[in-house]
């Protein structure tokens, strides 16, 4: 019976350190509700509940004994596409019979705690480049070219950097458009830029948040409206952040 | 020429998009196809005189629909490719000029951006709707078919 009973709670281990991975790297409500339960459905768990928000999880399994319940927080996320990948295989090969309960929780554990994809230099590299290439889509000229790679680079970097520094993600993300934007009015004062709205909105970009809206949308759809919701509001918190430190500066020029 | 520059520019920042997001590399091509397809459809139509909203729905819309066949035959989750294609489409400028305006107290300007900033928004959602209703409708026909 014990032994039962454990096994039990290893099968919620399993789903919800599944769940907790995709949560915190940005995957949908949805995708983390259904990998959950799949998970469990392929443990033998007949019915399994789960309830999902941006800032935890719920989750219960129906057994013989009582229904068990287990709730974790989530407190920081992240975009980690290729984690969100790595669990969704992982789902797809218990769903194949091809890991037991142990084995999963280990593959689980190690993707939990691996670096990132990409080190932050080529991060920075890549949204430096996007700002330049962003700044053509929109109509700029190729003098711009140069400043707007270096803003959107300095931009992103800063982001990261406040992030580090004070866990308030709209502070970091007004800073970050405070620097953009005082850049990009410094280039154009002295003459190294031309076009200060154009170097703004292409500097700008990597900051905007598109993954969440994305989510939020892909999520109301699905009819989860407590997340789809709240994503909204953080991505809209996101813009207000962003618009508010250039603001500042515009209002000054 | 111009319609060249367009195509290498969306391309290359829709794959940056996927570097900042951490997809894997192998997803990374893909990424910058589908963000290339979708802009440029965008470009397309808006340079031939469509309005804004029409062709943000239908740039929207096809990249929903690659990005669907992408995950169907990678299987992979689909939020790997949508993302980098939708950002171009995100209404960066009109945000920017509504704020600019609202900076500046030029209230009716501000609030004609911001109103066409939330249409377009509002758009993106509608084709990522649409895609998902023909998805569902063809998920359907296929269990019938079987069943």
């Amino acid at each position: 019976m014990e032994q039962y009973l454990e096994e039990q709670y290893d099968i919620m281990d399993v789903s919800l350190l599944a769940g907790k991975i995709m949560l915190e790297s940005g995957a949908e409500t949805y995708r983390v509700e259904d990998t959950m339960m799949r998970i469990a459905k392929n443990y033998g768990i007949k019915e399994s509940h789960s309830y999902v928000t941006p800032t935890g999880i719920m989750f219960s399994i129906e057994t013989e004994e009582p229904t068990k319940t287990k709730l974790i927080r989530i407190s920081d996320r992240t975009t980690d596409l290729k984690k969100v990948m790595q669990v969704n295989s992982i789902s797809r090969r218990i769903a194949n019979g091809e890991l037991d309960v142990q084995q999963a929780y280990r593959i689980l554990k190690r993707i939990q705690v691996a670096e990132e994809t990409y080190p932050l230099k080529i991060r920075i590299a890549a949204a430096s480049i996007s700002s330049g290439c962003f700044l053509m889509m929109f109509d700029g000229s190729w003098a711009d070219f140069l400043p707007a790679m270096v803003i959107g680079g300095v931009g992103f970097a800063s982001v990261v950097y406040f992030h580090d520094l004070i866990l308030l993600k709209f502070f970091s993300e007004f800073m970050a458009s405070l620097i953009i934007g005082l850049l990009a009015a410094i280039s154009v004062l002295t003459g190294i830029g031309q076009e200060l709205d154009k170097i703004i909105i292409g500097s700008v970009m990597p900051l905007v948040p598109g993954l969440l809206i994305t989510n939020a949308v892909r999520d109301l759809i699905a009819g989860h409206f407590i997340s789809g919701l709240s994503k909204g509001a953080e991505a809209f918190l996101t813009a207000f952040a962003i618009g508010s430190g250039i603001a500042v500066i515009v209002t000054f020029l | 020429m111009d319609i060249l520059i367009q195509i290498i520019t969306s391309f290359i920042a829709a794959a940056g998009f996927g570097i900042i997001f951490n997809a894997p590399k192998e997803s990374l091509w893909k990424c910058g196809f589908v963000g290339m397809i979708g802009w440029m459809t965008y470009f397309l139509l808006f340079t031939f005189g469509i309005g804004e909203i029409p062709a943000t729905v239908t740039a929207a819309f096809l990249i929903a629909v690659i990005s669907q066949f992408y995950a169907r035959v990678y299987k992979a989750p689909i939020i790997i490719y949508i993302v980098s294609g939708i950002i171009p489409l995100v209404p960066g400028g009109t945000a920017y000029n509504a704020m600019r305006a609202f900076a500046t107290n030029d209230y009716n300007t501000a609030v004609q951006f911001a109103a066409k900033a939330f249409l377009i928004s509002g758009s993106i959602a509608m084709g990522i709707v649409l895609s998902e209703v023909i998805n569902q409708l063809l998920k359907q026909s296929r269990l019938k078919r079987i069943g």
